[in-house]
């Protein structure tokens, strides 16, 4: 009714305008807008993230520069990718813990970052409630990037390609913490793997050699109740026996809800690109797969009050089991998403 | 149209609030000064029985060191009403919406980072009985149903709250900081000089401040 109303008096005041705002639309805001793809037979996200921040190409690079960007740590040193590097399925190869600001370290495991639309409780502990705030916690944490939210914004107002392509991605040259948020959501929620051998097979365009078969076999009977297919995580916090590390203390996800049933819970991990996330654990205390299994084997505390019910026998597995099982976690990789040029540097 | 204008009046017992330098006593007689103090105020409403004047997008942080922080005003259709209503805190849908600007702005340094969710009131300062080397510090926050200190308040108008078309009424509330440590539940700084978690205490802590506005004048200009 509105728009008609203006229309029509754009229409009375000047005609020939008319014809130009009703090709290129209202204002020379035209973003080149994006459709986030669910992989077939993918359940959909519990929520869509992009619904109130729309996916566009302009909001999505702007997402990868942040990302990229040493500007968002206090020293330069300590950009998102530090911590996130592509080749290892956006973990951080090889360190338990991972370094921050003045030669510190962080208390956790950096987990990969795939897979985030369809994530609603963030960290190990799930004390972080939507993709968009997620970034606060590294760029403000002393040990990570160490930086303030006004600091980071001085330092992109300062930066013309910034200035450019914030308003590429908005409309206006505005640069805050919203849009940035809103950016960075942009480019770590489009991360989707979905694209390693075990896809190819549940596509029917590869097949499984006989111990991956075996493997798959044995995860289906032993693993995939918490590692729910096709995320291979459910999402859910649990308590899987391990012991308790003293020196940090780490209760998880109790020190979010207070309750003491929560105690030594953290979340279940996919295990998608596993063979190169390595180190293991929300404390990275495992190296290889070997080990994990065996905790689950044969490690796991039985006497822990809150252990999940499914580990109260732990998972016995014969040496071949393990070994096929290990086949058919390497199936996981997926190395179309590590190499993928859209998601790296540029 | 008239304009409904909302002033907050900081006070410790109906005595002006002056950061840093002026001190002052509680209840137990526990002496203090005040560094910090800050509030959330959102969804705010003008009602009577028959009739809500709702703000839109109704967020304001007061903050004691910023006296432009303390008042906003906002258009409400004619009429009379007995009730202001507001929410002390952030309702709980904000708090789990994403990134925010304006008054929710996570910049504005009361969004928790490692446990997602806004602080709805700040008070800090120094307190000759507190053990945590003499400091208090209270950020109190939580919106889930376990931890939630979102306080509903209701200010009632004893004559009802006149506004005319054109004009601007002002409403004035007197906030008492010294309610934080009584009303429903006797606090001792001593006892408890810091509270920044989500949990019983805050819980605690917001029942007693729940109680500290009052409605101290109404005006017409």
């Amino acid at each position: 009714m509105k728009a008609t109303v203006t229309i029509s008096l754009l229409l009375f005041i000047c005609g020939s305008l008319l014809i130009i705002s009703a090709t290129k639309g209202p204002g020379p805001f035209k973003p080149t807008y994006l459709e986030f793809k669910i992989p077939d037979g993918w359940p959909k996200p519990p929520t869509n993230i992009f619904a109130k921040n729309r996916l566009t190409e302009e909001g999505f690079q702007l997402g990868r520069k942040l990302f990229y960007d040493g500007k968002l740590s206090k020293d330069g040193n300590f950009p998102c990718a530090s911590c996130h590097q592509q080749f290892a399925a956006f973990a951080n190869f090889e360190h338990d813990f991972s370094h921050g600001f003045n030669n510190s370290f962080t208390q956790r495991n950096a987990p990969p970052l795939l897979n985030l639309a369809w994530m609603t409780e963030f960290q190990w502990d799930g004390g972080v409630n939507h993709i968009e705030v997620q970034p606060l916690s590294p760029m403000t944490a002393s040990n990570e990037m160490a930086e303030s939210i006004d600091s980071i914004l001085i330092k992109l107002r300062k930066d013309t390609a910034y200035v450019r392509m914030f308003k590429a991605a908005f409309g206006t040259t505005e640069i805050n913490s919203q849009r940035m948020l809103k950016a960075l959501a942009q480019f770590t929620g489009s991360i989707v793997s979905a694209d390693s051998k075990y896809d190819k097979v549940k596509r029917g365009e590869r097949t499984f050699t006989n111990s991956e078969l075996n493997g798959y076999n044995t995860f289906k009977e032993k693993c995939a109740s918490c590692h729910k297919e096709p995320l291979f995580t459910d999402n859910s916090f649990r308590n899987n026996g391990l012991p308790l590390n003293t020196t940090l203390n780490d209760y998880g996800r109790m020190k979010i809800t207070h309750d003491k049933n929560d105690s030594l819970k953290f979340k279940v991990p996919t295990l998608r690109n596993i063979s190169i996330t390595y180190p293991y654990m929300h404390d990275g205390r495992f190296f290889t797969i070997g080990q994990v299994i065996d905790h689950y084997r044969t490690g796991v505390q039985i006497n822990q009050p809150n252990l999940d019910s499914s580990l109260k026998k732990r998972l016995p597995m014969t040496n071949t089991e393990k070994s096929n099982l290990i086949y058919f976690l390497f199936t996981l990789t997926d190395s179309a998403l590590i190499h993928n040029p859209r998601f790296a540097e540029r | 149209m008239g304009t409904v204008k909302i002033v907050f009046r900081n006070t410790v017992s109906g005595i002006p609030l002056i950061l840093d330098s002026a001190k002052y006593k509680n209840i137990f007689g526990e002496s203090f000064t005040v560094t910090k103090f800050r509030y959330y105020i959102s969804n705010v409403s003008l009602q009577n029985k028959s009739d809500k004047q709702p703000e839109k997008e109704s967020y304001h942080l007061a903050d004691a060191r910023d006296s432009t922080s303390l008042s906003f005003s906002y258009p409400v259709a004619e009429g009379k009403y007995h009730d202001l209503f507001f929410l002390l805190g952030v309702d709980s849908i904000r708090n789990c919406s994403g990134a925010q600007t304006g008054a929710l702005d996570p910049m504005n340094d009361m969004f928790w980072t490692w446990n997602s969710g806004y602080v709805m009131a700040k008070l800090e300062g120094a307190a000759d009985t507190s053990k945590a080397m003499h400091r208090m510090e209270y950020h109190i926050g939580g919106y889930k149903a376990a931890d939630n200190v979102v306080q509903k308040i209701t200010l009632h108008a004893a004559t009802p709250i006149s506004i005319s078309e054109g004009k601007e009424t002002i409403i004035t509330i007197e906030t008492d900081i010294n309610k934080w440590w009584q009303t429903i539940d006797k606090i001792r700084i001593a006892e408890n000089p810091v509270c920044t978690t989500p949990g019983a205490l805050a819980k605690r802590i917001a029942a007693n401040y729940s109680n500290m506005f009052a409605i101290q004048s109404i005006s017409n200009k």
